[in-house]
């Protein structure tokens, strides 16, 4: 058990404290949950704007001669010519082809420099990772998430307030999965068109004293703080996954559906991808998918899901819907049963209840172009 | 400061009874409701249902998570609160007018192992 004194605070606590934010382990850091409830904080994303404290997020610089090289090699996606200013989305795997972690990277301003932004819960283990594959490749990792704090700044209306109430004139010139820099008294700061709520929006990375700054001023705007509570139910419904529920050590990027993020036919070279290749050419055995029940009890991680009284998958993630107001889920399950439409079963305590397999997205997604 | 009411027993699990006759009554307390939030999901047991005092009989849900209910009598379900099936919300309301089940016991002596409303008072402010 993580004693609360071992947790980490990010930069925005005392605010959190202040807002009387319902306050909860995530990562190692001591996180809000929500500040009213998760509902109208899921709300307010999906029709005008919340932000979150996301300074729990890891900041690790990659740069050298070989930079390109080393992240291409150590990263799903292909970066090879990447340009400045461009975001793309993809996995570290180990030799097995599971997933270390799911991460962002930031092709930077400067030739042969990057950013990769990780998981919290995944920072050390991500470095320590990284810093062990920097054999033979001239270049140099620095962990810096201590000295950034981060907003995300997310819904239809995060463009009018990071122009109009922020002042952030060229954010509304990004394009999804880009970025520009500036200086904020005379330190860098970062903003990208990205988030986690299938929604517009921009996250904002800047040291903690300006991260402090913009969150007073976009609170006295009206945008709504939102916790870690609706920022699971909001990924959930836009089919985003969690590292943890549907990503893990053990779980390749195939099987969680996201084989798309993994250039197998692109790049020769990637740890993982001679185990991703063998898994392709013997089949997956197990897939990641969505169920929707019919009845309103809720799955949720960890349940089973059965066919004839026989276990063939788990719930990864599950909830009554807030958008939709349905039930549903993502689950691994074994690869028979994956097929859209098919029958299956989800144990909730003592009993069963039928559902349908679906697409792992239960929310249109609302992203700039 | 969570609303308790004169005359009911109670249980470490924060379910509280009322007995009518041979029936205990069976809801969520204030403290309880208070404490999940805004409520989902009401999963009840069936009419008929034997129980036993002590087991799991069903479970309310918030967004976030689901939470055991606990028999605090061992008996047989005579009646649920349907309206709880559309409406769960009603216990976030006023958790001690709408009860979740009434249970025909079969040994109300189960109920002196119960707390009274100063003893589960006591409970919660050390919670």
């Amino acid at each position: 058990m993580i004693m609360e004194e071992n947790l980490l605070k990010t930069c925005l606590y005392d605010k959190h404290v202040a807002l009387g934010a319902l306050m909860s382990p995530f990562g190692g850091f001591i996180m809000p949950i929500q500040y009213t409830n998760i509902t109208d904080e899921h709300n307010a994303v999906r029709h005008r704007a919340g932000m979150f404290d996301v300074s729990h997020m890891g900041e690790i610089f990659v740069s050298g001669p070989d930079a390109e090289k080393y992240v291409n090699h150590v990263f799903s996606n292909n970066i090879e010519g990447m340009e400045d200013g461009k975001i793309l989305y993809g996995m570290m795997l180990n030799h097995e082809g599971g997933t270390v972690d799911d991460l962002l990277v930031y092709k930077e301003f400067e030739p042969d420099h990057y950013l990769l932004v990780v998981n919290a819960s995944n920072i050390a283990k991500d470095y320590d990772w990284l810093c062990a594959q920097t054999e033979g490749y001239d270049v140099k990792v620095v962990n810096a998430s201590d000295s950034w704090g981060q907003i995300a700044l997310q819904g239809p209306e995060a463009e009018k307030y990071a122009v109009g109430t922020l002042g952030l004139a060229p954010a509304a010139e990004l394009g999804f999965y880009t970025y520009y820099e500036a200086e904020h008294k005379g330190e860098r700061m970062i903003v990208s068109r990205t988030g986690y709520t299938g929604e517009d929006g921009f996250e904002i990375y800047a040291s903690h004293e300006a991260i402090n700054e913009m969150w007073d001023i976009l609170l006295d705007a009206g945008v709504v703080p939102c916790g870690l509570g609706c920022r699971d139910t909001l990924r959930f419904e836009a089919g985003l996954p969690l590292y943890g529920h549907e990503l893990a050590d053990d779980i390749t990027p195939l099987e969680a559906g996201l084989g798309m993020f993994a250039k197998v036919k692109d790049k020769s070279d990637f740890i993982g991808r001679d185990a991703l290749v063998a898994q392709k050419e013997a089949g997956l055995t197990r897939k990641s998918v969505g169920i929707e029940l019919q009845d309103k009890a809720i799955p949720r991680a960890g349940y089973p899901v059965e066919v004839d009284g026989v276990q063939v998958g788990v719930v990864t993630t599950g909830y009554r819907s807030i958008s939709t107001d349905r039930s549903v889920c993502v689950a691994l399950v074994d690869k028979a049963y994956t097929e859209l439409g098919t029958k299956v079963e989800i144990r909730i305590r003592k009993k069963v209840f039928p559902g349908i397999v679906t697409k792992r997205r239960f929310y249109e997604t609302n992203y700039k172009k | 400061m969570a609303k308790t009411v004169e005359g009911l027993y109670y249980s470490e699990s924060h379910e509280w009874v009322k007995v009518e006759g041979n029936v205990a009554v069976i809801g969520i307390t204030d403290f309880a409701q208070h404490a999940m939030g805004d409520l989902s999901y009401v999963d009840m047991p069936e009419v008929d249902d034997e129980l036993v005092a002590g087991e799991e009989f069903g479970a309310v849900e918030s967004v976030k998570a689901a939470s055991d209910l606990f028999c605090p009598v061992s008996g047989t379900v005579v009646e649920i609160n349907e309206a709880l099936e559309d409406a769960p919300e009603l216990l976030n309301e006023d958790a001690f007018a709408n009860w979740i089940m009434k249970v025909e016991m079969s040994d109300p002596s189960e109920l002196e192992a119960l707390m009274d409303v100063a003893a589960y008072e006591a409970m919660c402010a050390n919670e």
